[in-house]
C-alpha cells in the first residue's frame, strides 16, 4: 500500500509538484502520461528522495516519512521499500550483469554471495539474458541493458517498482523486448508507477491511468475512460496530439 | 676529455643495486599510505563534510604550496624540536612521512577530478538500491574513479620513487646516498651519477609494464 500526501518539489520559483496526493493498492499497476517538464519522472524521482521533496509525505509499506524531517535513515529505509528502473539503464558500469542484479542482495540485504547469484541467475533466465551473465554494460545492447536493469529492480522485490520512460532512451528496434518483458512483471501484479509516452503500452498494462499537467494529478481513471473519453480538456488537447 | 672508468661502473652496479630494494620499500609504502590519505581526503572533499573539508583543503593547499625539500627538513630537523616524542624518528621513517602527506595531497585533488568523472547515473543507481554513502563509495564509486585516475596515480607513483632520493639529504644512505658515497671516494662523480640515474631509468621503464597491465584489468568492464 502507498499513500502519498501533498507531496510538493520546487526547483527554484519553479513549482514541479503541486501537493500531489495519490494512493495505490497492493498489486496495482499505475501509468502516469503527460506532457514534457510536467513533474511525471521528479514524482517518481521524489518518491525514493532521489529528489529531495520540499513537503508532504510518503506511506511505503511499513515506511512512512515525512519530508519535512526526513534523515538519512528515512531515506534508507524508503529506498529499501522500492526499486528503480531508469530511462537511461544506469547499470553499475563496473559490475557484470549478474553482479548487477546481486549487487544490491549482497551489499544491501546482506545475503551470501552465492545465495544472490543464485538468484541473479533465476532473474537471468526470466529476462532471456543467461548467457550475459558474465557480460559488462558496455558489452550490451541498449535492450539488453535496460532488461538488466529490470532485472535489477526485480531482485529487491521491492513493495513498489518506480519505472521511469523506460523506452525513450532506446533504438527503436529495442523497444518492443522491453516492453515485453515489462507487461510480464506486470502480470505477476508487482505493483508499479510508470511513466512512459507509450500510450498503447500503457493501455495495455495499467489499472489505472493518470494524467498530469502543471505539476499537478489533472485527472485519473481506468485506460478505457482514460483514452476514450477523458473528461478534461487538457486530457483531451494531450491524447489528442499522441495518439 | 677523459675515458669513461668502464671496469668501474660494472663494479659498481652490484654495489648500488643494494640499496633498490630500500629505495622501492620506501616509495611503495608512501605510495600505499598516501593513496588511502589521498581517497579519505577526496571523499570529504566530494561529500562536503562540515570541518572536515576544511581542514583538507589547508592541509592540501601547504603540502603543494611548499617544497618536498623543505618539508623533509622540516620532518626531519625541525619537528623533533617542537614536538619532542619525534626525537626518535630515523631519516627513513621521516623521508616516508614527508613524501606520504606531499603526495596525498596531489593525490586526493586527482581522485577527487576522478570521484566527480564518475557519471551521476552511478550515484542514482547506487542509491535507488538504498546503499549507503560508504557502500556506494566502496563498491561503485571508487571502482570506477580508480580506471580513471590510474594513468595519473601511476605518474605519482614514479614521482615518488625518483623523490626517494631526497631522503640522501636527511642522511639516508639509499640508492642516491650510496652512489654519493661511492663518487666521494673514487672521485668518479660521471660513473657514479649516470650510473643512478640509469638504475632509477630501468626502473621507471619497467613500471610502465605494470602500469598497462593494471589499466588493462581497470579497463576490463569498458571493453566492448
Amino acid at each position: 500500500m502507498i499513500s502519498v500526501k501533498g507531496l510538493t518539489k520546487r526547483f527554484g520559483a519553479n513549482t514541479v509538484l503541486d501537493g500531489i496526493d495519490l494512493d495505490i493498492r497492493s498489486g496495482e499497476r499505475v501509468a502516469i502520461i503527460g506532457p514534457s517538464g510536467t513533474g511525471k519522472s521528479t514524482l517518481l524521482r521524489a518518491l525514493n528522495f532521489l529528489e529531495k521533496p520540499d513537503a508532504g509525505s510518503i506511506t511505503i509499506g511499513p515506511v512512512t516519512v515525512d519530508a519535512r524531517a526526513a534523515r538519512a535513515a528515512d531515506e534508507l529505509a524508503l529506498r529499501r521499500q522500492t526499486s528503480f528502473v531508469f530511462q537511461n539503464y544506469a547499470l553499475f558500469a563496473n559490475k557484470t550483469a549478474r553482479d548487477n542484479i546481486a549487487e544490491g542482495l549482497i551489499t544491501v540485504r546482506g545475503w551470501e554471495k552465492a545465495r544472490a547469484h543464485a538468484r541473479a541467475d533465476e532473474i537471468l533466465s526470466t529476462i532471456g539474458l543467461s548467457d550475459k551473465a558474465a557480460s559488462y554494460p558496455a558489452a550490451l545492447s541498449g535492450g539488453q541493458q535496460q532488461r538488466v536493469g529490470i532485472g535489477r529492480a526485480m531482485a529487491a522485490d521491492a513493495e513498489i517498482m518506480l519505472i521511469d520512460e523506460p523506452t525513450s532512451a532506446l533504438d527503436p528496434e529495442w523497444v518492443d523486448e522491453v516492453l515485453q518483458l515489462l507487461k510480464r512483471v506486470a502480470d505477476a501484479r508487482q505493483t508499479m508507477l510508470i511513466v512512459t509516452h507509450e500510450m498503447q503500452f500503457a493501455r495495455d498494462i495499467a489499472d489505472r491511468v493518470l494524467f498530469m499537467d502543471g505539476g499537478k494529478i489533472v485527472e485519473q481513471g481506468s485506460p478505457d475512460e482514460m483514452f476514450t473519453n477523458p473528461a478534461d480538456p487538457r486530457t483531451r488537447a494531450f491524447l489528442r496530439k499522441v495518439l | 676529455m677523459r675515458p669513461l672508468d668502464l671496469d668501474y661502473m660494472l663494479g659498481l652496479v652490484p654495489v648500488l643495486l643494494k640499496y633498490v630494494p630500500l629505495t622501492l620499500a620506501m616509495a611503495s609504502v608512501a605510495m600505499f599510505f598516501a593513496l588511502l590519505l589521498a581517497s579519505l581526503m577526496a571523499i570529504v572533499r566530494v561529500m562536503r563534510v562540515p570541518l572536515l573539508d576544511g581542514f583538507t583543503q589547508i592541509f592540501i593547499s601547504f603540502f603543494r604550496g611548499t617544497p618536498l625539500l623543505v618539508q623533509l627538513f622540516l620532518f626531519y630537523y625541525g619537528l623533533p624540536q617542537v614536538l619532542s616524542f619525534l626525537t626518535a624518528i630515523n631519516g627513513v621513517t621521516a623521508a616516508v612521512m614527508g613524501l606520504t602527506l606531499h603526495f596525498a595531497a596531489y593525490m586526493a585533488e586527482s581522485i577527487r577530478a576522478a570521484i566527480l568523472g564518475v557519471d551521476r547515473s552511478q550515484w542514482e543507481a547506487s542509491r535507488s538500491v538504498g546503499m549507503t554513502t560508504a557502500q556506494m563509495m566502496r563498491r561503485i564509486i571508487l571502482p570506477q574513479a580508480a580506471r580513471i585516475a590510474a594513468p595519473t596515480l601511476v605518474n605519482y607513483f614514479v614521482d615518488i620513487i625518483k623523490s626517494t632520493s631526497l631522503a640522501f639529504t636527511l642522511g639516508v644512505t639509499e640508492l642516491m646516498g650510496a652512489a654519493q658515497k661511492e663518487a666521494a671516494g673514487s672521485f668518479l662523480y660521471f660513473e657514479a651519477f649516470i650510473l643512478v640515474a640509469i638504475i632509477y631509468w630501468v626502473i621507471v621503464e619497467a613500471l610502465t609494464v605494470v602500469q598497462r597491465q593494471l589499466e588493462a584489468r581497470l579497463g576490463k568492464a569498458v571493453a566492448r
